[in-house]
């Protein structure tokens, strides 16, 4: 149990600083997916199988469709490393 | 004792590391799409800490099987009210998603500091005001605040 | 200057929150509340899930506010996203897989989230995560076809008698002489599929408001202009 639910908060931590540090959006995406996924998995270890449907429904599943659609409305979906430096010129 | 007190200091490491770092993307970033996705981050920490709340060592689900005693069950009520947050969560994901798509269209960017002077610059043009009436001057040249104004008055 | 602040800022508000939990027990939190739920709920309401006791019987009035909340954020996302005369994106068509594979998921997907909600008095599940699954059913054939036409107000239609028969439900339970969204209709024996009154009726409609309120935001994602 605890060995299982310290790889899970690192592996959850670890996704979080790189939603943040990633260049590429298509990848923020993916890593706040797997916090999301991590964290379900966490709410089923408490004892709270509800809530763990329901984040691994919401937040891994739906929450991630409406970033990526959002991504294409917004024109961020170029994934590769072309895109990472376009994107930094463009926030340069 | 000592192995079961881990457990707990994991658990709170992870839902107070998530709130920093979602508060850490959501300060620093610059990217209007980037800022949505640390506000999500953040939330997750607190549904995290909320069911932490509602935990107790070697507790049963709140679910009625048979062998379980309600003695033994977690608190349900946090439970309950971070199934409503985690939705909550995501309607209020898509709207700040849906405003930034508007966002981009009209002003073509994402970037806070691109947008802010657009908008700024915007606000004065309605407002027919030129951009050098502002009353943050460099340092060294007195401003026109309020004081001048108010002595104005009492003459 | 902003760079180093933010960092610092979190780092203070993290240890802050770290004192404070080392203040708690851990592991062993007074709940008077939670016990008096888990102890009664079982004769009052007659699930076996006590979390659909608390959302549906205990605070009723918190998740009608919440669906209210997750209405008005689906009105608002229509509304800023919705531009009359816009033109649709060209998309490319979808393939072969994902065409066949929505077909027959399309159903399965269907009876899993009706499943879902249907239970949620007595296994984990209930009108959230159902209707999120009904969303995600109805969103999949937006993706194979991407021509197709969505049909906003069937959506809204069922959004909106879902969202009235909850506050129906309610007043009828006000009109008995009980509270506002009490339990209806006895508790039955618990742990039966036609069991705990009226909450499986106000959680089917909870998952049918759910659903059709996400699966209209997302169709109003997918699309660059809809008309309605």
């Amino acid at each position: 149990m605890i060995w299982i639910t310290g790889l899970l908060v690192v592996v959850m931590l670890l996704a979080a600083l790189a939603v943040i540090f990633f260049n590429n959006h298509v990848a923020a995406v993916a890593a706040a997916s797997v916090v999301s996924l991590a964290l379900s998995v966490l709410f089923l270890l408490l004892k709270a199988p509800d809530v763990a449907m329901t984040e691994a429904a919401v937040g891994a599943g739906l929450s991630s469709l409406i970033l990526a659609l959002a991504l294409r409305r917004l024109g961020l979906t170029q994934t590769g490393a072309a895109s990472a430096t376009d994107e930094r010129e463009k926030n340069r | 004792m000592s192995m079961v007190f881990d457990l707990q200091w994991i658990l709170y490491t992870g839902a107070i590391g998530l709130i920093a770092i979602g508060l850490v993307g959501i300060i620093w970033s610059r990217h209007l799409f980037r800022i949505i996705l640390s506000l999500a981050i953040a939330e997750a920490g607190a549904n995290l800490m909320l069911v932490i709340a509602g935990y107790r060592l070697h507790g049963h689900a709140p679910i009625m099987v048979a062998g379980v005693w309600p003695e033994q069950m977690v608190d349900p009520v946090p439970q309950a009210m971070v199934l409503t947050a985690i939705v909550i969560g995501v309607g209020i994901q898509a709207l700040a998603l849906s405003l930034a798509i508007r966002v981009k269209e009209a002003y073509h960017s994402l970037d806070i500091d691109e947008i802010r002077a657009a908008m700024q610059a915007d606000i004065d043009a309605q407002a027919g005001v030129t951009g050098d009436l502002s009353q943050e001057e460099p340092s060294g040249r007195e401003v026109i605040g309020p004081t001048v104004a108010a002595e104005e008055g009492r003459s | 200057m902003r760079n180093l602040t933010s960092p610092l800022f979190a780092a203070g508000l993290a240890f802050f929150l770290l004192v404070v939990v080392a203040e708690f027990e851990p592991g062993a939190a007074p709940m008077v509340v939670g016990q008096a739920i888990l102890q009664e709920a079982p004769e009052t309401t007659g699930t076996a899930n006590i979390v659909t006791a608390v959302v549906l019987g205990y605070r009723g009035i918190d998740t009608l506010g919440e669906i209210a909340i997750l209405f008005t954020a689906s009105l608002v996302a229509g509304l800023v996203l919705e531009r009359r005369g816009g033109k649709r994106q060209a998309q490319a068509p979808a393939g072969n897989v994902l065409r066949i594979s929505t077909q027959l998921l399309f159903p399965l997907m269907l009876v899993i989230g009706f499943y879902i909600i249907l239970h949620g008095h007595l296994t984990p599940g209930g009108g959230f995560q159902g209707g999120v699954i009904l969303a995600a059913a109805f969103f999949l054939p937006l993706l194979a076809r991407p021509g197709i036409q969505v049909r906003h107000f069937g959506l809204a239609v069922t959004e909106g008698l879902a969202g009235s028969a909850f506050i129906v439900i309610g007043l009828i339970a006000l009109f008995q002489g009980g509270a506002f969204l009490q339990p209806l209709f006895g508790t039955g024996s618990p742990g039966q599929l036609l069991s705990a009154g009226s909450l499986p009726i106000l959680y089917l409609v909870l998952g049918l408001k759910v659903g059709a309120e996400l699966a209209g935001l997302l169709a109003h994602l997918v699309y660059e202009g809809s008309e309605t």
